[in-house]
């Protein structure tokens, strides 16, 4: 039981800390929480879905398992990535001088209606999401762990590690930790600040799109309304593990997601959703700079 | 080199900038001094980009830059070391260097930029891998200025260098400065140290809310009474 717990609970942990990534690195950049990060990630599952159905159609499925996997990620991570762009141009940019409950009333007015279009569009019932992967499962000290968890785990793992390459050793993360420190001087040194936050924006999306499209692997089923739990409870993870803050988006995706299955687990599975934001409200009472906050800047990886 | 001819910027209402015109000639260091809240700094974000003007012209080598964004006119040659530093405080010196060469592709000569900076300040390269929030505020000022030296500006506005820094530290800062000028960087300087500023400059103007209303070379300016009562403290 303990160890089930645990497994599930990392699985769940690496899909929260891709999406509060997404969160955190917006807030460290613009102070602003995107609400609409949520829907983002949900469109990113329907997307695989709309993928899966053309390559099945294809026979691609049938004919190449790994060109097939890849193309369900792909697809989903680009068109994720333009939508973050145009959210950010249409909805954030106006409002970069407004006082800052403007862009957060947009931010949840975009959230509201990217719901809505989505459920307009793709209809209002549940969508499964064929089952790709076979992989079989294996006993690991007792616990129940199949080949798809271990492939979420190593796929969000290899994200994680590849924003950290980015941020740490390039000349364009470079850039995105500078912004995220000092805005104006940021451009005083020539960097195209819109630029910096549009790539912001688009590697947020990215890292939604491959949680929506591993949830909807993992879980089967997806409708319109999943982005707005999984949202909240990234941001949660978010601001629990300090908002701003790269690896505390890491440390407290997991460890929400733990506390949950444990929760689940232990306590009463009911009650886990009711459980996760309470841990929000204590932590916003009792730590609000999170876990290894005092600082909003991109760069305390 | 830069010229500014009648630029008007407003902060909201207040009219901040009302009317300004001055010329810095190439290679020539002049300076603007005047007190608080005279828009001596709005000035140099005008000439930046960083704020939008109202009315007017800001042109570079004859060229209009009012309008441009911060980056392009980086790219132009003009580069900022602005009032209260402004280091990347998680950033490394090294990498705060590295950010001011940021449009740069030219990756040989901004090693040897580099190494320019390093002997121009020393500590610099001491301390090249401690984080920028770390220094001092000497050492964070040659940082800034070494951030902005890494773009290989033609023309370098310093906004107050001299602002809160022990007076030793004050003459090693412009002396590092009179070196840049030697190598043919113009300069413009804002000051309130109207002593240090008179000391160092070729041409110097007094701002008084939002207006040039005085300019000539140092020695007329010492001469003349307003400015001795005002700025000089006699």
């Amino acid at each position: 039981m303990l160890t089930q717990q645990l497994v599930n609970g990392i699985v769940v942990g690496s899909v929260y800390a891709l999406i509060a990534l997404g969160y955190t690195l917006v807030y460290g950049i613009l102070q602003l929480i995107n609400f609409a990060h949520g829907e983002i990630y949900m469109m990113g599952a329907y997307v695989g879905i709309a993928v899966l159905g053309v390559l099945a159609a294809m026979g691609l499925t049938q004919q190449s398992l790994a060109l097939s996997i890849l193309l369900v990620f792909l697809v989903p991570m680009v068109y994720c990535a333009a939508y973050g762009v145009t959210l950010e141009r249409v909805a954030y940019r106006p409002l970069r001088q407004a006082p800052r409950l403007s862009p957060l009333i947009s931010a949840i007015g975009m959230s509201i209606f990217l719901q809505n279009y989505v459920q307009v569009a793709q209809g209002a019932r549940d969508k499964a999401f064929p089952n790709l992967l076979s992989l079989g499962s294996f006993e690991v000290m007792g616990a129940h762990v199949s080949g798809l968890q271990v492939f979420i785990l190593a796929a969000a793992l290899a994200m994680m590690a590849g924003l950290q390459l980015f941020i740490h050793r390039t000349r364009l993360g470079r850039a995105m930790r500078a912004t995220a420190q000092d805005r104006t001087m940021a451009a005083l040194v020539g960097v195209d600040v819109n630029r910096v936050i549009a790539v912001t924006f688009a590697i947020g999306s990215v890292l939604a799109a491959v949680a929506g499209v591993m949830v909807g692997m993992y879980y089967g089923l997806v409708n319109h309304y999943i982005g707005f739990v999984a949202g909240i409870k990234a941001f949660t993870a978010a601001v629990l593990g300090g908002i701003g803050n790269v690896t505390g988006a890491l440390v407290g995706g997991f460890l929400l997601a733990l506390l949950e299955s444990f929760w689940a687990g232990y306590v009463s599975a009911v009650y886990k959703d009711v459980f996760a934001f309470l841990v929000l409200v204590v932590v916003l009472i009792f730590r609000p700079e999170g876990i290894l906050g005092g600082s909003t800047e991109v760069d305390r990886a | 080199m830069l010229e500014l001819e009648d630029v008007h910027f407003y902060y909201g209402r207040i009219h901040a900038l009302q009317g300004v015109s001055l010329k810095v000639p190439a290679g020539r260091v002049v300076c603007l001094i005047g007190s608080n809240g005279a828009g001596k700094s709005t000035t140099l974000m005008a000439v930046s980009g960083v704020h939008a003007i109202a009315r007017g012209a800001v042109r570079f080598e004859g060229r209009p830059i009012h309008g441009l964004p911060p980056d392009q006119i980086v790219r132009l040659g003009i580069s900022q070391v602005p009032e209260g530093r402004r280091i990347f405080p998680l950033l490394t010196v090294l990498e705060n260097l590295e950010m001011g060469a940021y449009l740069r592709r030219d990756a040989g000569e901004v090693e040897r930029d580099l190494d320019q900076v390093y002997s121009l300040f020393p500590v610099l390269h001491e301390r090249r891998r401690q984080r920028g929030g770390t220094l001092s505020g000497g050492e964070q000022q040659m940082l800034a200025i070494g951030r902005a030296l890494m773009a290989r500006p033609r023309l370098l506005l310093l906004d107050e260098p001299s602002l809160g820094l022990a007076p030793m530290l004050v003459e090693a800062i412009f002396g590092a400065l009179g070196r840049i000028r030697e190598q043919g960087t113009g300069i413009f300087l804002v000051e309130q140290n109207a002593h240090v500023a008179l000391g160092f400059a070729d041409w110097v103007y007094v701002m008084e809310t939002g207006r040039i209303v005085m300019d000539g070379p140092p020695e007329e300016l010492r001469r003349s009474p307003a400015v001795r009562e005002a700025y000089l403290g006699e």
